[in-house]
């Protein structure tokens, strides 16, 4: 008998998949690295440092605040830790430190944790940290750096406009923007942080997609969506088109932040108009707009969307006969 | 229907939705069934299908020989029972269930000789009356785990009509390899039961079903198939992609057939049967010898258990006196489970008697018991993917904290078979099955107000 007091007993299944919440956190780090390593490459020492504040940042407003709570200590899952790399990927170099921390706490206290924490929040924390900067200090969110100017003595390195900037007058004015194509996709170009090198971010894409953390529809999709809309803009112009997939934060949104698992829906077809969206958006925004981006805010945007997306595009369950709701309003 | 008439091996017609790919530790895949020496007493619950319980028809002190009837109901859903050793009713009184139920049980000390009942013989089966009354006699329910009395399932309502008998070896469950073993060992009872189904239930078509991951059943079932040139190509066998929950019924008659059962009917609601296949061979043995259910196959596995197996039972024996059998335990156990690891009962006690449809005893150790600490749900959505059935466990969840009977039953609960698969993918370790049966007595309370 003392056996039988000794049996752990549980609803079924007794077998589980190997991942965790904290493991898929690590496998979304691991897939921002090359991002990282390019980000440091690009804008120098300074670059690790923003990151370090902002991972730091969060991370402790993350303890303190579940401390405050008293709720049980949720630092583990690594959530907090990619908030603050994404949050830092979407800053300018030069942006003071402090705005930095300004930012990280909102993302963490007031988007995550006042809603409940991991799961909970009904926005994407880091780009809720980055409108409200952007809107707080717009200055020093949209002094560019340009790349490679580190190395110099002077440490502030050189201002550069955005590329998106011109861009968005190359097809009007015929200019040619300052950055090469070939340029622009392995980052050396002024930007934010962690947006300037395609092929990092769709390194971690592709990794991510192996793994299965994510799924490529999100991506592909809304990247797909704003392709075509840039290609009737740009009357054809393919070259135009490119600069738009590769420009401003277009492959880091779709690859990093649209594809949020808290804040995107859960449901196939929810994805899909989800990203269409976000790609409308993006694109209204960049061809209409006064702001050259539109990625932080056409997300944000669809974020708040995503229960309404969920509700109207639930699967039937199993066997539902396809009639019936044809049947429901003949009643 | 169409692919179904293709002759010799199919694919699935439709390939089924979510599922899980899950380890599969067909340890005990290479191991023959040996017999185990019957022991000193078994216990024989008068539940071990689902439907009406049995009333014992013997009393303390009565002798009983093996294949002798122990226990029936005069219900429609319910399967009698038999002695499965010789011996003498020493108790009758409650018993207790993997499940947590009591019921009643009949417990009969063995007197060693294991004598046969004299009233056993072949019985005479002309019609298809006769042969689901032959059935109904045997006490045979679902071999494959649901338990499920099988003359029922045979008495299908006159307005169907069954175009298609699903056999199902698919085994998809982990661990468990008793169903691969009797394709193995008893392929020819599995045949000669599929052409008595098909000639007293008019059935035209028969599928068998196997997973890809075993190659032997399907290579010996496919030369018995194709060396009958008789069956006129009507008996196809369909490889599976080794995916759980392939074997579950739903899922069997999509693969087969393309056809989904729609939320709260029946396999042959679609002109389809699912039968398992050892259940199959059993009607073929029993239509020959008479011999009722009184033992069954079951596997013996898990890291806590000495010498894994593959063990033909008397029904009745506890689960302790199997596990002596198979050497004992090597480690501590830390969860015994009932059935397989994906659907099967953790038990709390190994004083339980085996029961009809348990297929498996898996005793974990330290090692292969996955205990994990639940975390907050960060919506990624793996559940809803892994669904079979096309639900969302998340809205489920929300909904049954809420109560809210109405929008459950808008959720589609009521089609969840319980078959773990959100539960297994779920990175946040939360008990989704769990869940789901909470969701289902939400909506059964509110039916009930």
């Amino acid at each position: 008998m003392t056996l039988n007091n000794k049996l752990v007993v549980s609803a079924s299944p007794h077998d589980r998949s190997h991942k965790t919440v904290r493991s898929i956190m690590l496998d979304v780090i691991i897939a921002m690295v090359p991002a990282l390593i390019a980000s440091v490459v690009f804008f120098g020492p300074r670059a690790l440092l923003v990151e370090c504040v902002s991972v730091g940042t969060c991370v402790i407003a993350e303890f303190i605040s579940r401390v405050v709570m008293k709720r049980s200590q949720t630092i583990g899952d690594l959530s907090a830790v990619i908030t603050g790399l994404l949050l830092a990927f979407n800053l300018p170099v030069n942006i003071p430190l402090w705005m930095v921390m300004i930012g990280a706490v909102v993302s963490i206290v007031v988007v995550k944790q006042f809603f409940g924490g991991i799961g909970q929040n009904f926005v994407n924390p880091a780009i809720a940290g980055r409108i409200v900067l952007l809107a707080s200090f717009p200055v020093a969110m949209s002094t560019w750096t340009a790349p490679l100017t580190w190395s110099a003595q002077n440490l502030d390195g050189l201002t550069s406009a955005s590329p998106l900037a011109d861009i968005h007058t190359m097809v009007s004015a015929g200019t040619t923007p300052d950055a090469s194509l070939l340029e622009m996709l392995i980052g050396w170009r002024a930007g934010c942080l962690g947006e300037t090198c395609a092929i990092a971010i769709i390194l971690g894409g592709i990794y991510l997609i192996a793994r299965k953390v994510i799924s490529p529809t999100i991506p592909l999709i809304y990247i797909g969506t704003v392709a075509v809309i840039m290609l009737i803009a740009g009357k054809g112009n393919l070259e135009f088109v490119a600069y738009e997939l590769l420009g401003g934060g277009l492959m880091l949104g779709a690859v990093f932040m649209a594809t949020d698992y808290t804040t995107s829906p859960i449901t196939f077809k929810g994805k899909i108009i989800f990203a269409v969206g976000c790609g409308v958006i993006t694109s209204l925004i960049r061809l209409f707009g006064n702001l050259p981006e539109g990625v932080s805010y056409s997300i944000i945007i669809m974020n708040i969307l995503v229960p309404l997306i969920e509700n109207i595009t639930l699967p039937k369950p199993f066997g539902t006969p396809k009639k019936s709701k044809k049947e429901a309003k003949a009643k | 229907m169409g692919k179904i008439h293709i002759p010799g091996v199919i694919k699935a017609v439709k390939k089924v939705r979510g599922g899980v790919k899950v380890a599969h530790h067909k340890n005990t895949a290479g191991l023959e069934v040996v017999r185990m020496p019957e022991p000193k007493q078994v216990i024989l619950p008068m539940q071990q299908h689902i439907g009406a319980p049995c009333t014992p028809t013997v009393k303390v002190g009565d002798t009983v020989k093996v294949g002798q009837v122990i226990g029936d109901s005069d219900k429609f859903v319910s399967a009698p029972i038999h002695a499965s050793v010789s011996g003498t009713v020493t108790a009758i009184g409650n018993v207790k269930l993997p499940g947590g139920a009591m019921v009643q049980g009949v417990t009969i000390e063995s007197d060693g000789l294991m004598e046969m009942y004299e009233g056993i013989k072949a019985p005479h089966v002309e019609t298809k009356e006769d042969f689901i009354k032959a059935i109904r006699d045997s006490g045979l329910v679902g071999l494959g785990g649901a338990g499920f009395p099988t003359h029922v399932k045979l008495r299908v309502p006159l307005e169907s009509h069954i175009d298609t008998l699903v056999i199902n070896a698919a085994e998809c469950e982990p661990y468990i390899t008793v169903d691969y073993r009797e394709c193995i060992e008893n392929s020819w009872d599995i045949y000669s039961g599929i052409r008595t189904m098909m000639e007293f239930l008019e059935i035209p078509n028969v599928v068998i079903a196997v997973e890809d991951n075993k190659p032997d059943a399907f290579r010996i079932l496919e030369q018995i198939v194709d060396g009958d040139s008789s069956a006129n190509g009507a008996i196809k066998i369909m490889q599976l992609e080794s995916r759980y929950p392939q074997g579950a019924e739903k899922m069997m008659v999509q693969s087969a057939t393309g056809r989904q059962i729609p939320p709260g009917k029946l396999p042959s609601d679609v002109g389809c049967m699912v039968m398992n296949v050892t259940s199959i061979a059993f009607i073929s043995r029993y239509l020959k010898t008479g011999k009722p259910l009184v033992s069954r196959s079951l596997t013996v596995d898990g890291m806590a258990i000495a010498e894994p197996k593959n063990v033909r039972v008397p029904i009745g024996t506890s689960i302790s006196d199997i596990i002596e059998f198979c050497g004992g335990f090597k480690a501590d156990p830390v969860k015994i489970i009932a059935g397989g690891p994906m659907m099967g009962a953790a038990i709390t006690s190994i004083d339980h008697p085996l029961s009809k449809s348990n297929n498996a005893i898996l005793a974990f150790s330290k090692e292969d018991a996955k205990v994990f600490t639940e975390t907050d749900c960060i919506r990624c959505g793996k559940c809803a993917t892994a669904c079979p059935m096309s639900l969302v466990p998340t809205r489920i969840v929300r909904n049954t904290k809420a109560k809210d009977a109405e929008a459950l039953l808008k959720d589609g609960v009521m089609v969840c078979m319980e078959c773990g698969s959100c539960a297994y993918s779920c990175p946040a370790k939360k008990p989704l099955v769990q869940h789901m049966r909470l969701a289902k007595a939400v909506i059964r309370e509110a039916g009930a107000k």
